[in-house]
């Protein structure tokens, strides 16, 4: 079991990384298509901004390797702006992104009255049963940073929800792609549990 | 619903913790590592190191502590100290650090808050604000530098904003005038921040008792508190303090 984690600049990776390790899981990092199509597993990270990072995923032929994988059937998790980019599209920049799920990455308004970045640790309130989920408690804390959130055209596929001004999708999954827009890399044990969930799946 | 945190600061000097009161007469009390381990255990939302090595050569440590305590805890923490420039920035968050923290540095040069967004995010960006009493300034409160000894001609209320508008992503507002007394957080201070700009806002300096942090969540309308020498010298642990605002209706992570 080989886990892939692409790399596109994104500011988690180090994070995703420790986190990994410290699960022991066998991983590797790279930028190069042709070496993460050969993995079991792919981790899909990102912390930054959408428009930027759709031009790094392009310019390295990472826009084609995620779609081609989502294809393939195997496992994808996406994490925070990995977890908006591939939705069809987001509000960040109007930037068009991968389309590998029904939706928009939406800005949180201060009209709401609300601080933005949505930072800290919120409630991920369960939907259904999904198996990164698995011996983790419903409503548990999880970290949070971000000013944009997704928003499903099909609300069946959330897995997750969370309040924050609204109730918006925290967690979603089409077919073989996972996607939670908290990040479970420095969500104490319970995310580290997720992660865990996601390298051993459903076996 | 988001959960008001509960942040640990750790002062760090040569690779060794100290707690300072009124920042004079540090005295060492432990391995930043090893207490990052055990707040961590105990529940805590997040940390701060805040790096007071004098000597420039000396700063490399803190990068190796920085890197320690990533591969130990997975939990969002800041650093801050000695960071001027971008090149600063960037050791300590490919070391593993989610954030880090500018303040007499964004006053000198209120570019680099807007420069290290550009770069990182703005929720890298965390500007550090070290406020004391003013009454020739318009809000009351005035800005200070170089660890509360220089005061600087910035109103505290408008620098927020400027620091908001330049892109931070949170601000620590501490106050000079509270900081070691163990005698509360500056309620009237925090309230006024807090409440005047759209990025969290982190209490800092005063905290003695748990019903300290009630009260800056409660009346100060803080979005985090930071809390030392409560934990590293008086016996409080964290899983205390989270209770007794658990049961004063705080919403906090258990």
């Amino acid at each position: 079991m080989k886990i892939g984690i692409v790399d596109y600049d994104a500011g988690n990776l180090r994070s995703v990384e420790t986190a990994l390790n410290y699960l022991g899981a066998d991983y590797f990092i790279s930028s190069n298509q042709d070496d993460l199509i050969k993995s079991d597993k792919l981790i899909f990270p990102g912390v930054g901004e959408a428009g930027y990072s759709m031009r790094v995923l392009k310019e390295r032929g990472l826009d084609n390797l995620l779609k081609d994988y989502f294809k393939s059937g195997k496992p994808i998790f996406g994490i925070c702006l990995g977890c908006q980019i591939v939705l069809d599209s987001s509000e960040e920049s109007n930037t068009p992104c991968l389309g590998l799920a029904p939706g928009i990455s939406r800005e949180f308004s201060h009209s709401m009255g609300l601080k933005i970045p949505h930072m800290g640790w919120n409630q991920v309130k369960q939907q259904g049963k999904h198996y990164i989920f698995k011996d983790v408690p419903d409503s548990a804390s999880f970290y949070f940073v971000h000013s944009y959130y997704p928003e499903l055209r099909l609300p069946e596929y959330g897995i997750s929800s969370t309040e924050y001004g609204i109730t918006f999708t925290s967690g979603f999954s089409v077919e073989n792609l996972v996607a939670v827009q908290f990040h479970p890399e420095k969500s104490g044990p319970h995310g580290l549990k997720i992660l865990d969930n996601f390298i051993k799946g459903l076996d | 619903m988001l959960q008001k945190r509960i942040i640990v600061c750790l002062d760090v000097r040569d690779g060794k913790t100290t707690k300072g009161i009124k920042f004079k007469g540090n005295i060492d009390i432990g391995d930043p590592v090893r207490m990052a381990e055990d707040y961590y255990r105990q529940g805590v939302d997040e940390l701060v190191f805040y790096d007071i090595t004098a000597s420039s050569e000396k700063r490399g440590i803190m990068i190796d502590v920085v890197q320690k305590v990533a591969e130990k805890i997975f939990i969002p923490f800041s650093v801050g100290g000695g960071i001027r420039t971008l090149e600063d920035m960037k050791k300590v968050i490919l070391a593993g650090a989610e954030k880090v923290s500018v303040n007499s540095a964004a006053v000198l040069d209120p570019d680099i808050i807007s420069q290290g967004a550009s770069h990182f995010g703005k929720q890298c960006i965390v500007v550090g604000m070290d406020v004391a009493a003013d009454k020739g300034k318009p809000s009351g409160y005035g800005i200070v530098i170089n660890g509360g000894r220089t005061p600087v001609d910035l109103d505290a209320f408008e620098w927020a904003k400027k620091v908001e508008s330049l892109g931070a992503g949170e601000i620590v507002l501490n106050s000079i005038d509270a900081d070691g007394t163990k005698e509360g957080y500056e309620l009237q201070l925090t309230k006024m921040i807090s409440e005047g700009v759209g990025i969290p806002v982190v209490a800092s300096g005063g905290a003695g008792t748990p019903r300290h942090l009630v009260d800056v969540f409660k009346k100060g309308s803080a979005d985090a508190a930071l809390i030392a020498s409560m934990v590293h010298i008086d016996g409080y642990t964290v899983e205390g303090i989270k209770e007794f605002l658990k049961k004063e209706d705080i919403p906090i992570r258990l």
